[in-house]
């Protein structure tokens, strides 16, 4: 069974790249664009994966990050974070809150899509 | 002939006399037999150390050089005798009232007892008094000489020298041996008093036997010396008014400000009614001496023309044989000059001592030692030690001023320096609106002013003063030339120097109290000293025995807190030999709770509150003014106090606020940074994302060409965003040059549309105008203000949320300066109310980006242009949907119609 990958992106056309990328490589991939209703879409569709963008409409996702690692079934969940802000604070927030990976846009695909390899085989 | 063992031998005796006389005197006041020992005849002939060996000797010398004038020295001292011998009581019952032991401690006591004021006057009274020393010991020296040159043997400077330090040790001998025997709080010395009441008999004697037989002995009779004097100099004499009224008020207040006078008079008083007395027989006493001043002076100048005037009162009776009398005006002279310096360094020492030496001794010492006994030992000590220094003080003046200066200039010198304490004195005891800063202030400038116009040119250009400063002024300013300051020449530069000294130094006296405000103790003093015949007519401590011992522990348990007033109650019960919890309300018991309360409620508040309870005596009108004083001070200080602490909030504030806007400032650079690295690298992550897709190959066509639109279009998205920033950054530093050029608003906005609309892939919305209303011409940039339009337009396509967008663009003229006003008004559903206060402001885009397309710098550059073009553009909150406000200023439409 294909492993999904939730991706949580308001840009539509970086939605559409990273679907696309990860799509051809085998990947189920359920997006979703709105910070407020994240947490619960997590929950909801219980990814393998989780690609997380720090600004989102709502609610920022370093929020969203910290209530998945206070929830105990999110915990564990391998989740990468995208900035397009570029700053060290981000990094350092990032490592702080327990995020699994963090890459700063604009990524290389092939970097993506080995993330989330190594990501869901550990 | 007198040989010089007799001459020292009868020196010696008369000092023995004067010793047994002191001793005996104090035996009798330790054993309380005071009675006619407090006379007031002995308080008279102790004021008559106010003539001096310079008056003794000198006043015939004057009399010689100039005329009457002398007789100035003598009036002065008995117009305020006779005059104003009220001003002398009151200076006594202030005296014994607040324990005055010198006229230092006057001037301090009553400015709020301020250490600084006691020291200034102290070192005035030093610097005043000094030559005065001198003076006696030359006068002792010379008339010495006199009489031992006499028979032959003449003395040498050395031995001149000798003498006066052998003087000057036998004073301090004697000062300190009744000066300082015991510790007394009245600083009264019966022994010394009764001594030097001796000495002025017998200098009364010597100058009435002398006068006796120049007028009787010599010439024949009163009508011989009135014939004479007719027809000598002196006769000739023609007084200077001003120099006389000067010397008649300077006589007056040195009779009042002298340290000396004021020990006698005031320290050394026994019975307040001695001044009643000694208020006839002193100018009495003033009379005599002055009686045969004239007719010494004439027969002197017939008799010895060549010889010394100031010692025609030697030198005649020598001359003429009499060598009994001569000894006998030597004792006259020797009494003068013993007299005044004894008491000139207890008074002296008094002060030294109490100003100077014991603050700093208290100050440096060990705190310990305060309370145990070792204080009097050291008080004992440093008026031992100040004798001693102020007499060589004396002898190391005379031996560098040794022998010259006629005896009367010295002396007038020192009257000025020392009045210049009569402005603060009479100030401080009539007028309770006087503030140690005036006092401090006249007692300084009048001190400098006389020091400077007359002490220091009194040394004639060979002290300090170099002769070209005194005759060109100081740096060549004729204006500030000692004697003839702002240029008032051709005066006496005595009366000059009075004249300048007092004037500034009662001007700045008076103006110093009126523009500074006294501290409570001032006001308490002030009150005391001024009113101390309402005071005191209520002896100082309780008598009546009305009071409730119970009353006044309640009301000491008010203020003190019940332990310690109850514990206080006890002690007192304790000493008295009673069990229980009160004291008897003994008169010294009032006296200790009062004190008690004093220290928490001050003076007066504690005077009157036990005045209330004891009924003794009624609370007087100053009681309650004192106390409203002292109240009102306290609550002054609490508001200070409350002010500086709103004035630090206030500044710890302005801190945070200032701390805040930094912080402010900071996140929002960092936060635009942030959002310019996210509005640029969004585009670029789609553009690479593509691009590698693309470059990765195997994709289907179809896809290939939707991916290569999103790449152009996120291009085309970067570029915009690019030339926004780099607009909004030229348009901010002001570097920014505009196009100014005639136009027309109808033009302007027709192009604006037209751009719009006409734009690819834009939501159709529909712009309603009104030509006739838009036909105005101008003068502006008319690109610019066109991307104003545009991007209002733009702004209404992308934002209207109505179903049917619609945009009304309306122009009105603003009268009275107004401008035109160009106003955008979509039918959509506004702007939420929260946003409106950031919506010009950079990155302020409200809605889902994807619509928007811009990155939320459009009106922020739109309101940096209108800036420029000196207009303005608002968002209207009134209206229905969006509205924009554009104002063009009036000055451009000057050209409409």
């Amino acid at each position: 069974m294909a492993k999904r990958v939730l991706l949580i992106e308001d840009e539509p056309n970086i939605i559409q790249a990273i679907s696309f990328i990860l799509s051809r490589d085998g990947w189920t991939v359920d997006t979703h664009a709105d910070g407020a209703t994240a947490v619960a879409e997590v929950e909801r569709r219980a990814p393998d994966v989780v690609i997380l963008d720090v600004m989102l409409p709502n609610r920022s996702g370093f929020d969203i990050l910290q209530d998945l690692r206070a929830a105990e079934a999110t915990e564990a969940l391998p989740v990468l974070m995208l900035t397009a802000r570029g700053q060290k604070r981000d990094r350092e927030l990032a490592e702080r809150y327990g995020a699994s990976r963090f890459m700063t846009k604009p990524f290389s695909n092939a970097e993506v899509l080995d993330t989330v390899r190594a990501l869901t085989e550990a | 002939m007198i040989g010089f063992d007799v001459l020292v031998g009868v020196c010696l005796g008369y000092v023995a006399i004067l010793f047994a006389v002191a001793f005996a005197a104090e035996q009798r006041a330790q054993r309380a037999e005071v009675n006619w020992l407090r006379s007031p005849l002995i308080y008279t002939l102790s004021l008559s150390i106010y003539c001096t060996a310079w008056t003794f000797y000198g006043a015939v010398g004057y009399a010689v050089r100039s005329g009457l004038e002398f007789v100035t020295i003598y009036l002065g001292p008995t117009l305020v005798m006779i005059g104003w011998w009220w001003v002398v009581r009151k200076l006594v019952r202030i005296g014994r009232t607040q324990r005055i032991t010198s006229i230092a401690d006057l001037i301090s006591s009553r400015y709020g007892k301020s250490n600084l004021l006691g020291v200034v006057v102290t070192v005035l009274a030093v610097v005043g008094t000094t030559p005065y020393i001198a003076l006696q010991l030359q006068s002792v020296t010379l008339s010495f000489a006199v009489l031992a040159a006499d028979e032959g043997t003449t003395l040498n400077p050395e031995d001149l020298q000798t003498t006066a330090l052998i003087v000057a040790a036998g004073l301090a001998f004697f000062t300190i041996l009744f000066g300082t025997r015991r510790l007394d709080t009245n600083e009264r010395h019966p022994g010394v008093v009764t001594a030097i009441a001796l000495e002025a008999a017998v200098k009364l004697i010597a100058l009435l036997a002398v006068g006796i037989f120049v007028v009787w002995g010599v010439a024949s009779g009163p009508a011989d010396i009135l014939a004479r004097t007719e027809a000598s100099r002196i006769a000739a004499w023609q007084p200077d008014g001003a120099r006389w009224a000067t010397l008649i008020f300077l006589a007056a207040a040195a009779f009042l400000c002298l340290p000396r006078m004021f020990q006698v008079m005031v320290v050394e008083n026994a019975d307040e009614r001695h001044v009643a007395v000694a208020s006839w027989a002193f100018p009495g006493y003033l009379f005599l001496m002055s009686l045969f001043v004239v007719p010494i002076a004439v027969v002197g100048l017939q008799t010895l023309p060549e010889g010394n005037p100031d010692l025609y009162v030697l030198t005649l009776p020598l001359a003429l044989g009499e060598e009994r009398l001569a000894l006998l005006a030597f004792l006259g002279g020797f009494s003068s000059a013993t007299s005044m310096v004894i008491v000139a360094a207890i008074a002296l020492s008094t002060m030294v001592s109490n100003h100077i030496v014991m603050p700093i001794w208290l100050r440096a010492g060990d705190p310990g030692a305060v309370v145990s006994g070792d204080v009097r030992q050291v008080v004992m000590v440093s008026r031992r030690v100040s004798i001693g220094a102020i007499l060589a003080l004396g002898y190391l003046y005379f031996l560098f001023t040794g022998g010259t200066g006629a005896l009367a200039a010295i002396g007038l010198i020192a009257f000025a320096g020392l009045a210049q304490v009569l402005p603060a004195m009479l100030g401080g005891i009539f007028w309770r609106g006087a503030t140690r800063v005036g006092a401090a202030a006249g007692l300084i400038l009048g001190f400098s002013v006389w020091a400077y116009t007359l002490f220091l040119p009194s040394f004639g250009g060979t002290f300090i003063m170099s002769e070209t400063f005194l005759a060109q002024g100081p740096f060549g300013i004729a204006a500030l030339r000692p004697q003839a300051l702002l240029g008032m020449e051709g005066i006496d530069p005595l009366v000059h120097a009075v004249l300048w000294s007092i004037l500034l130094n009662t001007a700045a006296f008076i103006v110093g109290s009126l523009f500074s405000f006294p501290r409570p103790l001032e006001r308490l003093q002030g009150a005391q000293f001024v009113n101390v015949f309402e005071h005191s007519a209520n002896p100082r401590g309780w008598s009546g025995g009305a009071a409730e011992a119970e009353d006044l522990l309640i009301m000491s348990q008010r203020i003190l807190g019940s332990k310690e007033a109850q514990a206080l109650f006890r002690t007192a019960a304790a000493v008295q030999g009673k069990s229980g919890d009160y004291a008897d309300i003994t008169p010294e018991f009032l006296e200790t709770l009062e004190r008690e309360l004093a220290s928490s409620v001050g003076a007066a508040t504690a005077h009157a509150m036990i005045s209330q309870i004891v009924g003794g005596s009624a609370v007087s009108m100053e009681d309650l003014l004192a106390v409203a004083d002292e109240t009102a001070q306290i609550m002054e200080y609490s508001l200070r106090l409350q002010e500086q602490s709103q004035e630090l909030e206030r500044t710890a504030t302005q801190l945070r606020e200032a701390n805040e806007k930094l912080t402010a400032l900071s996140i929002q650079k960092d936060a635009f940074l942030s959002q310019i690295s996210h509005e640029l690298r969004t585009p670029m992550t789609s553009i690479r994302a593509f691009s590698e897709i693309l470059m990765a190959g195997s994709t289907q066509e179809a896809e290939q060409s939707r991916f290569s639109s999103i790449i152009h279009d996120e291009a085309k998205r970067l570029t915009r965003l690019l030339d926004d920033l780099l607009d909004l950054s030229v348009l901010e530093n002001g570097q920014v040059t505009l196009n100014w050029q005639d136009a027309d608003l109808h033009d302007i906005l027709e192009r604006a549309v037209a751009a719009t609309t006409s734009m690819e892939g834009q939501p159709r919305l529909n712009v309603l105008r009104d030509p006739d209303a838009e036909s105005i011409a101008f003068t502006t940039d008319a690109d610019r203000l066109s991307q104003v339009f545009i991007n209002l337009i733009t702004n209404a396509q992308k934002y209207c949320t109505a179903e049917a967008p619609e945009l009304r663009i309306s122009v009105t003229q603003a009268g009275d300066g107004g401008g035109v006003h160009v106003d955008f008004v979509d039918n959509g559903a506004g702007i939420p109310r929260e946003s409106e206060a950031v919506i010009f402001e950079k990155f302020s885009r409200l809605s889902d980006k994807s619509q928007a397309g811009g990155a939320g710098l459009g009106l922020a550059i739109c309101r940096e242009i209108m800036g420029k073009l000196g207009g303005s553009i608002s968002y209207q909150p009134s209206e229905a949907g969006t509205a924009f406000r554009v104002i063009l200023p009036q000055r451009e439409a000057q050209a409409a119609e």
